[in-house]
């Protein structure tokens, strides 16, 4: 069962529009609409604000801003992670960054609480703001820490003068835009009041982050929250925490007594919501004219909003990719008056392995290598800064048999050499590599008399297959069909897990489940007949109203192997661009990736995942940036007619193979993490085909045609 | 007559949803999207943008796809609207939404109503002889409905998680099915 | 979205006398109009349900020209087998437009009135003398890269977003308006749209009261007709260049020539200065150049737009070098 290319357990109630999402439940009864009004300055205060006629308007019940909403806790900063800390909303009349709510007007319906909005008088006054990253970059700084509590800067050997010696030299500077995650299921959250306790409808990725923040905002016991989330609408990374519209209807429904439903505009999400930083990335390789990398170093500045400090770990992918002796990583920080930065889908892997590959591209042109032949050449047999061996590594395979499936070798060996009709057509490919994640989960299993199985987590299924991959582990080791297990996630009163992010959910929850599964048929086989009987007869004959056991893994932190060994998936991807000769419109013609990532629980949920990660990649070549006004502080492109995702007409052939395996240093089942894999170097395979297309190298991210356009041949007859 | 400090006259509708006609009261502002879901309670049709630039919201009026989002309630009284509701249930799957399922054709399943409505009604444009933006030659009435017509003419459905592959392999297996 | 009241029109007449009031606005698709009502970039107080009117046939004309009803569907026009034949780069601009889903609903009127879609006129927060005259202009010395090249002003530089009108505009289209006391008259789509100058809010001729009924195209030109639009994404984005262009040969010299633009301007944009530098000219690349640097000379870029510039000019090349193929 496990391992089996099953279609989802809730595809049938997807399909038909059946599944609930966070602001969908109807439970509760008729709710109030609230709306979020957000500040029309970048940086300064409040200095009058008038919501009578708002109040007055018809059907409003409530106008909340910083004059009458209640206190709330402040973040703690000793709590490691910024998802679980507290969000106060609408505590003081200072506005740090565009679009920050400055009121809340709930109303009998959508159209009454919008309209109303629009009716609050405010006045501001204006302070000068930091806006522009590219002129502020000499105001950075070296943050204490990266994402992931990893190291800002690390040094091996004497990468200057390694630099300095080494016969040939890429030296390049790689800019990367704004991005948001923009899940098609805009935030939201339906907060119900039941006495003092609340339930929460919230599309969240973790239950325990949205629980914590809620209580730690609010300053209540977490047990008087329950979180209600069994379908969530999408997340990469936006909803690893809640935000200002789950609190506020916590807020509003607490004082109104009634369910209060708030969800997010989409162009409030450009405010509202974590962003990933713009960066500015320097990339040197030095190598020897044999290949082999002799110095190589990735240091990378980024904005952060200056009171809330993200720092996406951007470069540490470069510390465990190619050998070389000498070698340098570093992460500045330039503080910006934006909304903070928050995880983005493959955090730091998605702007850093753009550059480094990109990089490694451009020294594979300078040496006139095939780009496959330079990375085998530095394939590090130890993790080339902390020596520890990899488990399981198999980049190498990934990038061969991409080839082989590709047909690689018919990559045209000079750029802008081959035409097709009218499109400039270029081949290229990157290596991918994601560190893999372990945190603490818990699952509960019970079988009942009736032949039956519950599996119960907070886990959550954000589109990755969490409960198909449940389903699976359960009904494999219980010995019952996939139709006899019933899989209940989503919910705060289920035993806690790490939720869906980071690429660790399946692994983890898979786990914690198998484990719970251990227990219940040790529990139940102490009492069997004979070892040949059905552990649902051992059931119903002992245990007539059922027997349940928990299973658990633990954090990473105190797993022996993630400190003996370096945890990682591969990959590697090949793409084929056209550019059009006259217009440089650039049009994906064709993509492969290859993954080895451990045991694949579900190769088609996996091979889905791998390609929609994929489609992130191709996304960020091409497509994706948030604008910012440097004038105002405002993200000016925010719907999306112009924040541009891929539509189905940009993804032609594009597949996904996976290399099956097991990592026993992983966990039991052998299984890593694939949510980030496939956007880690997809952008730069893109990129690369756009080179190996036209000869023209872009090293500021996305590749509009404009930036192609200028090398272009002249016009022809 | 300042509209803003008024309560504005509510109207009484008939909409025929999924064969079933229902009495609303609604603000003339109601989209239909909106009726759908906050007074309907027909949940399926999803909203991703509110404003004509995803998809989520597409349902069929009158056997023709439209993004419900960008129309009033009130100006389709006596119109057929069908939903994903209205076009199969888990127990009795649309052969579409079968086929989304076997290919997987989605993975979060916020866009799946919409882009299972859009299938529907694009198979019927091609049926009629439409052109799209990739025939080679508009003038032509015979549609050859390959990989590339359906990826142009599904493009106003966006999905994030980026199930394209699967959701064109799901539509051509209907396609192809109905044409045996 | 501010409150409205609602009314279905029984008739055209019906439909004009209730435009008397002030705020009102007819609906007919929608889709624009609802768009940026939910922003409160539109306001109206009253709005005049026109998509049932009779306005929805295409007829033919006794020239040999067909007249399309404003509430045709842009999907009905798109695949309709006269314009099809007769008008196919009517056909070619209109599916290259939008989604499925919005073509099906949004009409002919309704496209020939869509606004902008300038970020900044869509904020209602920043200045924008389109939306707020007076206000000032925030694309000028902000975010530009889709902005007009040709035709803007100081005040705006905000480009048409239709693909439909820029076939209209070389198909010598009449657009039929009705108004107060059945007033029926016809304006040219060169004559219907106005400049920005020093008022971008005002941009057609048409009156406070005044219907679009229908769309007259005359008899088709010879030629072969085609149009080629330039933008980000493969499918469902707006244009960055567009180009609308019917050419005739007659042993490769150009007979007839009409060049149109899409995308660089703040009306659909005829050029007749291409126009003129092709007729009477061989069909070679040396005279396409030619045309392309007449078809650009006055055009300004204003940072982030320049290259649409290098883009008009080659994306017109290589359309007439598609259209003028001899055989």
């Amino acid at each position: 069962m496990i391992g089996q290319a099953i279609s989802r357990v809730d595809g049938p109630f997807k399909v038909t529009g059946q599944a609930t999402y966070a602001h969908e439940h109807w439970e509760a009864g008729q709710p109030l609409y609230g709306f979020i009004l957000g500040a029309t300055i970048g940086r300064g205060r409040i200095t009058l604000i008038d919501a009578s006629r708002a109040e007055h308007s018809p059907g409003v019940r409530k106008v909340m801003t910083y004059r009458n909403a209640p206190a709330q806790g402040a973040p703690d900063e000793s709590i490691p992670s910024l998802y679980w800390r507290a969000q106060p909303v609408l505590t003081n009349p200072e506005i740090r960054h565009y679009g920050e709510p400055v009121a809340l007007v709930v109303a009998g319906t959508f159209e009454q609480a919008r309209a109303a909005a629009s009716l609050i008088d405010i006045e501001y006054a204006v302070e000068p703001g930091n806006y522009d990253f590219a002129t502020r970059q000499d105001q950075s700084y070296v943050p204490k820490v990266v994402n992931g509590r990893m190291e800002a800067e690390t040094s091996v050997g004497d990468f200057d003068s390694g630099f300095n010696s080494a016969a040939v030299k890429v030296d390049q500077r790689y800019t990367t835009p704004y991005q948001f995650s923009h899940p098609m299921e805009p935030n939201a959250c339906l907060a119900v009041p039941r006495g003092d306790d609340l339930i929460l409808y919230v599309s969240a990725q973790i239950v325990d982050s949205a629980r914590a923040s809620v209580a730690n905002t609010l300053r209540i016991d977490p047990e008087r929250i329950l979180v209600v989330t069994p379908y969530v609408g999408g997340g990469f990374g936006s909803k690893l925490g809640i935000h200002s519209e789950t609190i506020l209807a916590a807020l509003a429904a607490r004082q109104l007594n009634e369910p209060v439903k708030v969800v997010l505009t989409r162009q409030q999400i450009f405010h509202l919501m974590g962003l990933r930083p713009t960066t500015s990335q320097r990339v040197r390789l030095g190598a020897g004219k044999d290949g082999r990398l002799v110095a190589i170093a990735h240091e990378v500045n980024m904005y952060t909003s200056p009171h809330e400090e993200y720092a996406e770990q951007t470069a540490a992918t470069t510390r465990a990719l190619y050998a070389a002796p000498n070698r340098w990583t570093s992460h500045r920080l330039t503080p910006l008056d934006l909304p903070r930065g928050e995880d983005v889908r493959a955090p730091g892997e998605a702007p850093g392995l753009l550059a480094v590959e990109s990089a490694m591209d451009e020294l594979a042109y300078a040496l006139a290598m095939d780009p496959i032949e330079l990375r085998i050449r530095n394939e590090p047999k130890v993790h080339p800064e902390t020596g520890i061996p990899f488990s399981d590594r198999r980049l190498v395979e990934c990038m061969r048999e991409g080839a082989r499936r590709f047909g690689w070798d018919q990559r045209p060996a000079q750029p802008a050499s081959l035409r097709k009709g009218r499109w400039l057509v270029g081949y290229g490919m990157a290596a991918a590599i994601r560190m893999h994640f372990q945190g603490p989960a818990k699952a509960r299993v019970r079988m009942c008399p009736d032949g039956t199985a519950v599996v119960q987590s907070d886990m959550t299924d954000i589109g990755g297959g969490t409960y198909t991959i449940l389903a699976q582990v359960a009904a494999e080791r219980l010995g019952l069909p996939i139709d006899r297990v019933r899989v209940e996630i989503g919910r705060s009163d289920f035993p806690v897990s790490w939720g869906s992010g980071g690429s660790w959910g399946a692994a983890n929850s898979s786990t914690a489940v198998y484990r719970a599964c251990e227990a219940l048929r040790e529990k139940l086989l102490a009492s069997a007949r004979d070892k040949s009987e059905a552990l649902s007869e051992i059931v119903a004959r002992n245990h007539p109203e059922g027997l349940e056991a928990e299973g658990e893994i633990v954090s990473m932190e105190k797993d022996p192997n993630y400190r003996a060994y370096s945890l990682n998936t591969y990959g590697a991807h090949f793409a084929e661009v056209g550019v059009d000769v006259d217009t440089a419109e650039i049009r994906l013609r064709r993509m492969l990736g290859v993954f080895a990532a451990g045991r694949f629980l579900n190769p088609k949920t996996a091979r889905s995942q791998l390609i929609g990660g994929m489609t992130f990649g191709v996304s960020y070549a091409l497509h994706e940036q948030a604008v910012v006004d440097t004038r105002s502080g405002a993200f000016v492109n925010r719907d999306l007619a112009e924040y541009l995702v891929p539509v189905h007409a940009d993804i032609p052939e594009l597949d996904a193979v996976l290399l099956d395996g097991f990592d026993d240093k992983a966990n039991v089942l052998g299984v890593k993490g694939i949510g980030e894999l496939g956007v880690c170097g997809s952008a730069a395979a893109v990129t690369n085909a756009v080179f190996n297309a036209t000869g023209v190298r872009v090293r500021d991210f996305p590749i509009t045609l404009e930036k192609v356009l200028p090398g272009l041949p002249l016009m022809e007859a | 007559m300042q509209l803003v400090d008024v309560d504005i006259a509510k109207h009484t509708i008939e909409l025929k949803v999924n064969g079933r006609p229902s009495n609303l009261v609604l603000d003339p502002r109601t989209s239909l999207l909106d009726a759908l879901r906050e007074h309907l309670h027909l949940t399926g049709t999803k909203k991703g943008c509110d404003h004509g630039q995803c998809g989520a919201c597409t349902v069929l009026l009158n056997g023709r796809r439209i993004n419900s989002c960008l129309t009033l309630a009130v100006m389709h009284e006596g119109d057929e609207i069908v939903t994903v509701e209205g076009l199969g249930s888990p127990q009795a799957l649309h052969p579409l939404q079968a086929a989304f399922v076997e290919r997987d054709g989605f993975q979060c399943g916020y866009c799946t109503s919409g882009q299972i409505c859009s299938a529907v009604g694009m198979l019927a444009e091609v049926k009629a002889g439409w052109p799209s933006h990739v025939t080679a030659d508009v003038a032509s009435q015979q549609i050859e409905l390959t990989a590339e017509e359906i990826r142009e003419r599904m493009s106003g459905n966006i999905c994030r998680c980026a199930a394209y592959p699967n959701i064109v392999a799901a539509i051509r297996d209907v396609a192809e099915g109905a044409r045996r | 979205m501010r409150p409205f009241i609602y009314e279905r029109a029984t008739d055209a007449r019906a439909a004009i006398a209730a435009m008397s009031t002030a705020g009102a606005k007819f609906i007919s698709g929608g889709t624009n109009l609802l768009d940026l009502m939910k922003l409160e970039i539109e306001q109206p107080t009253h709005l005049v349900d026109i998509s049932r009117l009779a306005f929805k046939d295409i007829e033919e004309l006794p020239d040999g020209g067909l007249r399309i009803g404003a509430q045709a569907s842009n999907s009905d026009t798109a695949a309709d087998r006269r314009v099809r034949t007769r008008y196919p780069l009517l056909s070619q601009a209109l599916v290259a437009g939008a989604s499925g889903q919005l073509r099906n609903k949004a009409s002919v009127g309704g496209n020939l009135l869509q606004r902008t879609r300038c970020p900044y006129f869509y904020d209602t927060a920043s200045a924008c003398n389109k939306r707020n005259p007076g206000s000032g202009c925030s694309a000028i010395g902000g975010l530009n890269r889709s902005h007009a090249i040709l035709g803007g002003s100081d005040a705006c530089i905000a480009t048409h977003p239709s693909d439909m009108a820029v076939a209209m505009t070389v198909l010598d289209a009449q657009i039929e308006l009705l108004g107060a006391n059945q007033a029926a008259r016809r304006v040219a789509i060169a004559d219907f749209y106005r400049l920005p100058g020093d008022t971008p809010h005002i941009e057609t001729v048409l009156g406070p009261n005044e219907m679009i009924t229908g769309v007259v195209l005359p008899p088709p030109p010879p030629g072969r007709q085609v149009y080629r639009k330039v933008r980000d994404r493969a499918s469902y984005a707006f244009a960055l260049v567009s180009v609308a262009a019917i050419v005739a040969t007659d042993g490769g010299t150009i007979t007839s020539a009409r060049v149109g633009f899409g995308g660089v301007a703040p009306k659909p944009w005829r050029s007749v200065e291409a126009e003129a530098a092709l007729m009477g000219r061989p069909a070679t690349m040396a005279t396409y150049r030619d045309a392309a640097e007449a078809a650009m000379t006055h055009a300004i870029g204003r940072g982030q737009n320049d290259f649409k510039i290098e883009l008009a000019k080659r994306t017109l090349c290589r359309t007439l070098a598609q259209v003028a193929q001899v055989g």
